[in-house]
């Protein structure tokens, strides 16, 4: 005997004007919002699945593409309400492209391009080998960053709105060219305290470049690929991953303490100290959000941890 | 059980005294704030006049009502912090944004380059600046009064019109006049070589400065004609989403 399966009908209204847009018969009631979506977008294909935003309530919080039909709030004729996210773009190309910028701006200024400087310095180099060094840092840290973004990082969220690009490339290439411009100046002067400052400061730099690739790997390890779970970390058999005993984020620790305290010590540059506050404040705010979704999301979360400094912050 | 229950009672009255209680303080010191501030722009617009009556010019006017202005200009700095704790409902960027652009020409331009302190754009400006704060101030001093007539909801919401650009007007003027002797002096700048590695010329931030009027004046204006329509003629004005 066959069993009867119930198909569902699913309309979507435009939440701000409730227009119907779209009416859909004979849906599986095992369907997930995205197949909804990928169905919405034909009938409308300027709104790729990336930019919909399907909800049950108009003013409510966006639904998750795993969600099954028959497993949410609806009868078997569901009404869902739709807003546009806008143009989206993917996680990836936006990384790529803000860690490109400054690699690139800062060899033009290492190098002393034409018309940054005066012209009698055009393609010469500094003589104080801490611009050397601090320039092989730089280089390092962003293609860490690329090859992190393409090899290691498991994004949860596809797509972001297009303006972020144009916001976050301001902020990253405008800083790394303010900071070049000085590092690599002409009448730039090297650390008050010499050998023993940059030295001091290489260590911290590439202490904290290794903890925050541990922390980067350890994350990865907890998402099996192609999936969106969260879980918890915890530390693992790498020294540098027992800091997950004292801070929830401490890939933005390792960051920040380390790895941007290190080059400000290194260059003795106030426009990188400047950076290292700012990313920190940011940074903080990121941390301080990631632990309290943890802390929602997992009633078993160790209660030592701090957002991103040990017992501070 | 009984017990509970009304200590839960209790403790739900206890936190309603006490937001009572906050909020009560909160509209004293408001309501006495907005008095001092009525009461400092008056005197200054007065004292304003009777220079010039007595004087019969403008020279020397600043230098005589400086130390007033740049006491209750700067102690407009609370504002941020009222929208910032939340007594006042007003966006902290936008207070933020109109406080510190006060704070930046009373004593980053007029204070410190003293060659321009007799220049008629600062009278303009001053004009401007004091019409519009007397409006402002004593409009919310009679609106937590509960009494507020409607020639001052008038004032302050139709004054800003013209007052708005010839503030603006005079300002700039005033920035622009000052350039020659900043550059001429190299005021708060900072050349390299130093151990800092940075540099800062005043001369090119205060053209920065004049570029941002640009893009921040109009932002400000059409917010207060936004305000304006839904305070004058009850319009429901629907916002951007996010």
């Amino acid at each position: 005997q066959e069993r009867a399966v119930v198909f569902f009908e699913v309309e979507i209204l435009d939440a701000k004007t409730k227009d119907k847009l779209c009416f859909l018969d004979k849906v599986e009631p095992n369907a997930t919002i995205g197949e909804i979506k990928s169905m919405f977008h034909k009938s409308h294909p300027q709104w790729y699945p990336a930019r919909q935003s399907i909800r049950l309530d108009p003013k409510g919080k966006s639904l998750k593409d795993e969600d099954v039909l028959q497993h949410l709030p609806v009868g078997t004729t569901a009404t869902f309400y739709f807003r546009d996210l806008g143009a989206q773009i993917s996680w990836v190309t936006v990384f790529l492209t803000e860690y490109t910028g400054p690699l690139v701006i800062y060899l033009m200024f290492y190098f002393r391009v034409p018309f940054i400087y005066a012209p009698k310095y055009d393609f010469t180099t500094s003589k104080h080998w801490v611009v050397h060094l601090a320039c092989m840092c730089h280089s390092f840290h962003y293609v860490k960053r690329l090859l992190e973004t393409l090899f290691v990082h498991r994004f949860s969220h596809g797509t972001m709105p297009l303006r972020n690009i144009f916001k976050n490339c301001t902020y990253y290439w405008g800083f790394a060219a303010w900071m070049a411009y000085y590092i690599n100046h002409p009448l730039y002067t090297p650390p008050i305290y010499g050998e023993q400052q940059i030295r001091l400061a290489l260590i911290i730099f590439l202490f904290c470049q290794i903890g925050n690739f541990s922390i980067h790997i350890a994350l990865r390890n907890l998402r099996p690929p192609g999936s969106k779970t969260r879980k918890i970390p915890y530390p693992t058999k790498n020294p540098f991953t027992w800091i997950f005993l004292l801070v929830s984020c401490p890939n933005y620790t390792y960051e920040v303490l380390g790895s941007w305290l290190g080059f400000t010590v290194m260059t003795q540059c106030l426009p990188v100290a400047f950076f290292t506050l700012v990313g920190f404040i940011q940074m903080t705010v990121w941390a301080k959000g990631k632990h309290r979704s943890y802390l929602k999301e997992f009633r078993d979360y160790p209660p030592l941890r701090s957002p991103i400094l040990p017992f501070i912050l | 059980m009984a017990s509970s229950e009304e200590d839960g009672a209790v403790e739900e009255k206890e936190n309603n005294n006490k937001k009572k209680t906050k909020s009560a303080l909160a509209t004293a010191w408001l309501t006495f704030y907005n008095i001092a501030m009525t009461a400092g722009w008056l005197v200054l617009a007065i004292a304003m006049m009777r220079f010039y009556v007595q004087k019969g010019t403008h020279k020397g006017l600043y230098r005589s009502i400086a130390r007033t202005l740049k006491f209750f200009q700067t102690f407009a700095l609370v504002e941020v912090g009222h929208c910032a704790i939340g007594i006042v409902r007003t966006s902290v960027i936008v207070t933020g944004v109109q406080v510190c652009s006060r704070i930046f020409m009373v004593w980053f331009i007029t204070n410190s380059i003293r060659q321009i302190q007799n220049e008629e754009s600062v009278i303009l400006f001053l004009v401007v600046w004091t019409m519009t704060e007397i409006t402002r101030y004593s409009y919310y001093t009679f609106k937590l009064l509960h009494h507020l007539p409607y020639f001052i909801k008038w004032a302050r919401y139709n004054l800003f019109i013209i007052m708005y650009p010839l503030g603006v007007v005079g300002e700039l003027l005033t920035i622009y006049a000052a350039l020659p002797f900043v550059r001429r002096s190299g005021m708060y700048s900072m050349r390299l070589p130093n151990k800092y590695n940075v540099s800062f010329d005043y001369y090119y931030c205060l053209i920065i400065v004049m570029l941002s009027y640009i893009p921040l004046f109009p932002q400000l204006y059409f917010h207060m004609l936004r305000q304006r329509r839904k305070v004058l003629h009850g319009e429901v004005i629907v916002e951007k989403d996010d």
